[in-house]
């Protein structure tokens, strides 16, 4: 069936199965590919994008019940205009295989987005579902509190 | 010793070619040349340079694979240093394949001898008898051995471009080369003359490499510190292409289902209700497989599960328990290698107390974040395949097999790796993806396995079995006779990857077991090597892996009977045998304010392995929350002798003993009915952000060689761990996963 989606601020038109996931009309329909995929069962938050500022696991989410505005990480900031959060996982030099990070970003950006000041304990729980091989957790952890920061100041 | 010189003096080669507006440097190995990939057979186009110099800039061919080490930032670092160009400024694109790219520093390490006692000779044997993967065509990604393999010859070839372009700068403005300078990318020329290197490069092009030296440490600007990583803007604005992020023009996509006995066929199947759902295109038959390709990844994966398949079931032992059945009754043969063998194992003094203990490690995956992929267009006469891979040459020359095309027709575009661990180095997955391109000539196809496919047909660390007889006295090591016993990673990657049969004693098998910088006066050391049954292959720091939980648990397990602190009696030990191994247990000591005694509720383990070069000392602490356990603190110390980039070691480090934690604590591959029973991360969990302790890094540049990073942090991770719940609870885990005997926050 015919949908329409607004992802990123552009309206896109797709014709697709009611089930098909968001995680795979991103990437195979529309060209998203920052958007990742790990593991399909939403254990490894490597899909996760924003719906209306939330984050959620793109591969659970079907195409049907999608209602509300989709921002995936090209969404959140260009490599010509980072966002802060982006900016900060720079700084701390975080990304080893980068494969987790899309996620990993879209996930904390909902947190800051909920709770400007994170404590450790807060970044446990909002993080817990996103998983990353390389281990890259100390710098992911020092990246949210410097984009806290950051955001603070601006 | 004339002719190993003659050879060591002839081992970097550097040549230049014209391109187009500009010039390309790369250097090449030794004398019965490899190909120069600068000089082409004529009508084929320019290959594989490593260093472009044009109207963009400066660009860096990496014949070695990004998966998360950082290899392009700190080979564009070393260009860097002698091209006086900003390494931030370089371009770094992958390399394709070809043999002039042979990783000369893996394969030393292949070399007998316990390495770090190695003398500069021997070491540079060592780096001679790299020369032989040459002839194996190896440019894989591997072994903690990039910085090692690439320190001389990307400073070489940035040395060489610099003075060749400073040598075009002279004669364009006819002034002597000695009295040019070089910065930022320009030549400088007395009288505030300032050219571009983008503007000589074309004149670079027609004059013949200028040989220099190297400069000096002491000169050095970039390695030694902190270069940005390239390819980090790109990984967090998901702009970075990874093998799954491959579009090619009418590209379409496939799912997977391979037969989950390893090596077995299929019998038959029906894809009657395949058929008819959304986006299918076509339904393939690849003999021990079936494919569904068609409109989009999860409608091929929706009806490749729909295709019910009667496949051939497994002939090796189909169950853990017989598999390890074999693998222990290998210790009633006779060992493959015996590397460490000093004093007397055999007769004890009066007095000695012995220690008796099995340990059991269980296979392992891989379990990279990007699932395994490729990308693959046929066309009858030439093949393209693009992949995140670990060893191009080796993807190449296995495509060219599958489809009788010659070498040369197959191309092999590298993306950026999702992980590698050693996963990556195999050809199975671009296989399939040839295979799939083979039957659809024309109809470039992306093949995207499942978590499940994934996690049930890897190349698994082998499951691994420890059996240590040990005696202290008087509060001193006095013995230790170690018996190894798996599957051989080596051998049976030799045999696949190379066509090579290896016989004779397997040093990998034994790493970081027979050469532990240990002073143990009685020291045995023999590795025993199981029938092939389920495919093993290279995990992240590979045999080091069970061997240092081996070798560390035992001496832990010593000092306990011997009543000392358990990081002083391993100090003791290095210090009489090898002062790095000693100065990073002294590092991990201070970091950590050690204490043999901790509060109640808190526990606290060390380890210590020698791997890749690297000695490493690991102090975790662990702490019960109401009968859970945390993992609250981790102290690393390391000696690199060289860290081209400390910010970068740290990170490998940290990431080397979270992967060792995962595994540690959660993974483990059983099988029933030839099968792998776990299928996902629900089942084959790893360390999330709250389990992850914090850790602190301490990288020292003691020794004398230059040891690897990627590999070292992982093997001390376990036994560290293990030491620590010990500590705080009394009970040794002599298996792992921990998860089965201790309860993790």
């Amino acid at each position: 069936m015919s949908k329409t989606l607004r992802i990123n601020g552009k309206t896109h038109e797709v014709d697709l199965p009611d089930d098909v996931p968001l995680l795979w009309v991103l990437r195979d329909e529309i060209g998203l590919t920052g958007t990742k995929f790990g593991c399909g069962v939403a254990a490894c938050g490597a899909c996760t994008v924003q719906v209306d500022g939330e984050a959620m696991r793109s591969c659970q989410l079907q195409l049907g019940d999608i209602d509300g505005e989709i921002t995936t990480i090209e969404g959140l900031g260009t490599p010509d205009n980072m966002a802060k959060i982006q900016t900060a996982w720079v700084e701390h030099q975080v990304a080893q295989c980068g494969y987790c990070q899309s996620g990993q970003i879209m996930q904390a950006a909902s947190l800051l987005a909920e709770n400007p000041t994170p404590t450790d304990a807060d970044i446990d729980e909002a993080m817990q579902g996103n998983l990353c091989r390389c281990g890259t957790y100390p710098r992911i952890r020092a990246a949210i509190h410097s984009a806290a920061k950051m955001m603070q100041e601006a | 010793m004339a002719s190993l010189k003659k050879i060591a003096r002839r081992s970097f080669l550097v040549g230049s070619a014209a391109i187009l507006g500009g010039v390309a440097f790369g250097t090449y190995k030794y004398h019965q040349d490899a190909p120069n990939p600068l000089q082409p057979a004529e009508g084929k186009a320019i290959l594989n340079p490593f260093v472009f110099v044009d109207q963009s800039g400066v660009t860096l061919i990496a014949p070695r694979a990004e998966m998360g080490q950082g290899v392009h930032t700190s080979w564009a670092a070393l260009i860097a240093e002698e091209l006086d160009v900003d390494p931030t400024a370089v371009t770094v694109i992958h390399g394709p394949a070809a043999k002039a790219y042979y990783n000369s520093a893996m394969l030393s390490e292949a070399l007998p001898g316990r390495g770090y006692n190695a003398s500069d000779m021997q070491h540079s044997l060592g780096q001679i008898v790299g020369n032989f993967s040459k002839f194996l065509d190896l440019q894989v990604t591997g072994g903690s051995s990039s910085m090692r393999d690439g320190f001389t010859r990307m400073r070489m070839a940035g040395a060489t471009a610099r003075e060749t372009l400073k040598e075009a700068a002279a004669q364009k403005l006819g002034v002597s080369r000695a009295l040019l300078e070089t910065k930022d990318g320009y030549v400088l020329a007395p009288g505030d003359v300032k050219l571009a290197y983008s503007e000589l490069a074309a004149e670079a092009a027609a004059i013949a490499p200028q040989k220099t030296e190297l400069r000096p440490a002491a000169q050095w600007k970039y390695i030694g510190k902190a270069v940005p990583r390239i390819d980090m803007v790109g990984k967090v604005t998901g702009t970075a292409g990874f093998g799954v992020d491959t579009r090619i023009e009418g590209m379409r996509f496939a799912a997977i289902k391979q037969n989950p006995h390893f090596g077995a066929g299929m019998r038959s199947f029906d894809a009657s209700a395949a058929e008819t759902m959304a986006g299918v295109e076509h339904i393939l038959d690849l003999g021990d497989a079936v494919v569904v390709v068609g409109s989009n990844t999860w409608l091929a994966q929706q009806a490749v599960d729909a295709i019910e398949v009667d496949w051939e079931p497994a002939s090796y032992p189909a169950t853990t328990e017989a598999i390890f059945a074999e693998i222990a009754a290998t210790f009633e043969g006779s060992p493959n290698s015996t590397l460490r063998d000093d004093g007397d194992v055999d007769s004890l003094p009066e007095g000695a107390e012995l220690i008796e203990a099995e340990y059991r490690l269980p296979y392992l995956a891989h379990a990279t974040m990007e699932p395994m992929n490729a990308t693959a267009l046929y066309t009858g006469d030439a093949l393209q395949i693009w992949a995140p891979n670990q060893g191009p040459t080796v993807v190449q020359k296995a495509a060219a097999d599958l489809t009788g095309l010659d070498l040369a027709a197959v191309t092999v575009n590298t993306t950026y790796l999702g992980g590698g661990f050693g996963r990556r180095i195999e050809v199975d997955y671009t296989n399939r993806a040839v295979q799939i391109a083979q039957q659809l000539k024309g109809i470039p196809v992306q093949l995207t396995w499942s978590r499940e496919e994934d996690m049930r047909h890897d190349y698994y660390r082998p499951g691994a079995i420890g059996r240590y007889r040990a005696a202290v006295k008087d509060g001193k090591a006095i013995m230790v006779h170690g018996k190894i016993a798996a599957q051989s990673t080596t051998q049976e990657g030799a045999a696949r990857m190379l066509g090579l049969p290896m016989s004779g004693p397997d040093k990998g098998h034994v790493d970081a077991a027979f050469n532990q910088p240990l002073a143990i006066p009685n020291f045995r050391v023999e590795g025993y090597i199981a029938k092939p049954m389920i495919p093993v292959g290279f995990w992240r720091s590979v045999a080091a892996s069970f061997n240092g939980f081996f070798a560390d648990s035992i001496i832990d397990e010593m000092a306990h009977k011997a009543g000392r602190d358990p990081l002083e009696f391993r100090l003791e030990l290095a210090r009489a045998e090898w002062e790095p191994a000693a100065k990073v247990l002294e590092t991990v000591r201070e970091m950590s304010s050690w204490e043999a005694k901790t509060p109640d509720g808190v526990g606290r383990g060390v380890a210590f392995a020698y791997s890749f070069g690297t000695p490493v000392a690991q102090v975790i602490e662990v702490e019960d929350l109401d009968g859970d356990i945390a993992i609250t603190k981790a102290w690393i110390a390391a000696d690199l002798g060289l860290a081209i980039d400390p910010q970068n070691v740290e990170a490998q480090l940290f990431s080397g003993l979270a992967y060792g934690l995962s595994a540690a604590c959660f993974g483990e591959i059983t099988f029933e009915d030839g099968a792998v029973e776990q299928e996902n991360f629900p089942d084959y969990d790893a360390m999330r952000m709250p389990n992850m302790p914090r850790v602190e890094v301490t990288v020292l540049q003691n020794q004398k060689h230059m040891g690897g990073a990627g590999e070292p942090g992982t093997p001390p991770a376990a036994p560290a761990l293990a030491n620590a719940l010990f500590d705080l609870t009394g009970t040794r885990a002599r298996e792992l996963p921990l998860n089965k005997h201790f309860s993790f926050l």
